[in-house]
């Protein structure tokens, strides 16, 4: 039997599509018999600014990569620019850093997840549901930095301002709050069969495949492979507080949205510790800001996406001579299409909603 | 893990690979760079993860800067290849990672460098109907003005 092959444009503007993302698909009938991704529709040349600016400067430009975990770009940049410069950051700084990293990783998983149920066609619920959680955080970093997106809080040597008086509480309250909250989810999502029937065993990517595209964070550890940066390479305090890594079983669509919900107890138990262990002390480090570095470095840190790695070439100047930026999300799309040949359209869109790309960071 | 320790290893199977060890990186040769990528790769050192790949323009050569990642020994190698600014062209390593795919298309985009034996050459950020490579240290365009060295 002859049949004809039908390629659809999906995007760049398309709600499943996170961002301005541009599918070509090629199909037979509803099977996706190959798919082209076409990114750079949100290409802000970054790298480029960052040659023209001073590395205190550039630090607004990196809440603009991933917007959804601002906290944690600001954070992978601090400690590139420390390395670099051999600066330490006061303990109470570090301790600052972890509560706001993880506070952000929680905020970004729950948007991950409740997009993720959105694109499986539990339109609306879920996402009001998370993003009323995620509203509380923001509410706290509204405090903390007068920001609710793009929040520019950690500087090289420190972050920009110490808590205000009551935040603490706040926060211990939102951990229980969440708490709650998560019991919910499992039963709206987690528990749901429909759910369940949609994503399990969908766009199976194997911990060989994973590793061989670059593919890292969330979507690593759902194909079975326990890496976690905070865990196996530790920077700032975190081999000093008791966190468990969840691992996935069999790399599906499922395994992604449950190990992310599995990540969000296991980032409101390292804001607890690190709430309670909370040391006295400045801020920030009393250093001289004008930076004149040279040589060069790459450092990674564990974003909510994956491991998110600079690479910062200064040459004595006050600006960089190069800054990369290693994006994880760049890596995770790539898998896409191998991912995705010979499903059905809307498994394509369950594959690309449990990879949770963010197309700021792609881009650039 | 150290540098010396892979420079030395790289030494023993392939003598004339290494132009240059420094602590940071190892600079090897472009026309053999491949079959010792391949020997990080599969060999004992195990570095089965490609983690970046960028390029740094040096003004009259472009360097291009590989970080391997090996799980096994938690650590990070960074191997640069310098290519002049005559002859932009180097093997694609997507015979070995499929990472390498978009990576090279982006340092390809960015700074011009062609990988040879790659499946899919196209731009990748920048529309297929440009022709600059905007993070070459010449680029030109009004409306942006390069910051004067202090």
């Amino acid at each position: 039997m002859d049949y004809e092959e039908l390629i659809i444009n999906m995007g760049p503007q398309h709600p499943s599509t996170h961002g301005v993302l541009y599918l070509e698909l090629k199909l037979d009938g509803e099977i996706v018999v190959d798919c082209r991704p076409n990114i750079g529709y949100l290409h802000r040349s970054i790298e480029k600014i960052a040659e023209n600016r001073t590395f205190v400067q550039f630090m607004p430009f990196t809440d603009r990569l991933d917007y959804l975990a601002s906290m944690n770009n600001n954070l992978g940049f601090c400690l590139t620019m420390e390395k670099l410069l051999q600066i330490e950051a006061p303990a109470r700084a570090q301790y600052l850093r972890v509560i706001m990293a993880e506070l952000n990783r929680v905020a970004s998983h729950l948007f991950a997840v409740s997009t993720f149920a959105q694109d499986l066609g539990a339109y609306a619920t879920p996402l009001f549901y998370a993003l009323r959680d995620r509203e509380k955080i923001v509410q706290i970093f509204d405090q903390i930095c007068g920001q609710r997106l793009t929040y520019n809080y950690m500087r090289i040597g420190g972050v920009s301002a110490d808590i205000p008086v009551g935040v603490d509480q706040l926060i211990r309250d939102f951990i229980i709050y969440e708490r709650q909250m998560m019991a919910e989810y499992d039963d709206l999502l987690t528990n749901n069969v429909i759910f369940r029937a949609r994503s399990k065993m969908i766009g199976v990517l194997s911990k060989e495949s994973a590793i061989d595209h670059g593919v890292t964070g969330p979507n690593l550890r759902a194909s079975g492979f326990k890496w976690d940066l905070r865990k196996d390479e530790p920077y700032l305090m975190y081999d000093q507080f008791d966190f468990n890594v969840p691992v996935g079983k069999n790399g599906d669509s499922w395994d992604r949205y449950n190990v992310r919900m599995l990540e969000i107890m296991e980032s409101l138990k390292i804001i607890e510790q690190a709430l309670n262990g909370l040391p006295e002390g400045d801020p920030v480090a009393k250093i001289n800001k004008a930076y004149r570095p040279t040589g060069e470095i790459y450092v990674r840190t564990e974003n909510p996406r994956g491991e998110l790695g600079f690479y910062v070439v200064g040459d004595g100047n006050p600006f960089p001579y190069r800054l990369k930026i290693r994006a994880p999300s760049f890596s995770n799309l790539s898998v896409l299409t191998s991912l995705i040949r010979g499903l059905n359209i809307s498994d394509a869109v369950c594959v690309l909603g449990s990879l949770d790309v963010v197309m700021g960071e792609i881009d650039r | 893990m150290e540098t010396a320790i892979v420079s030395k290893s790289i030494q023993e199977r392939f003598p004339d690979a290494i132009v240059e060890t420094k602590p940071e990186w190892i600079c090897l040769k472009k026309e053999i760079f491949t079959p010792v990528l391949q020997f990080l790769k599969t060999g004992h050192l195990a570095f089965i993860n490609l983690h970046c790949i960028t390029a740094v323009d040096r003004q009259g050569s472009v360097e291009v800067v590989y970080h391997l990642y090996s799980f096994e020994h938690k650590w990070m190698l960074t191997i640069k290849v310098i290519l002049l600014d005559s002859d932009l062209t180097i093997d694609s390593l997507t015979s070995l990672w499929s990472a390498a795919n978009w990576l090279e298309r982006e340092v390809f985009d960015l700074f011009g460098v062609k990988f040879t034996g790659h499946p899919d050459l196209r731009r990748i950020l920048n529309p297929d109907t440009w022709s600059e490579h905007p993070l070459r240290k010449d680029f030109k365009r009004d409306g942006f003005i390069p910051r004067p060295v202090r």
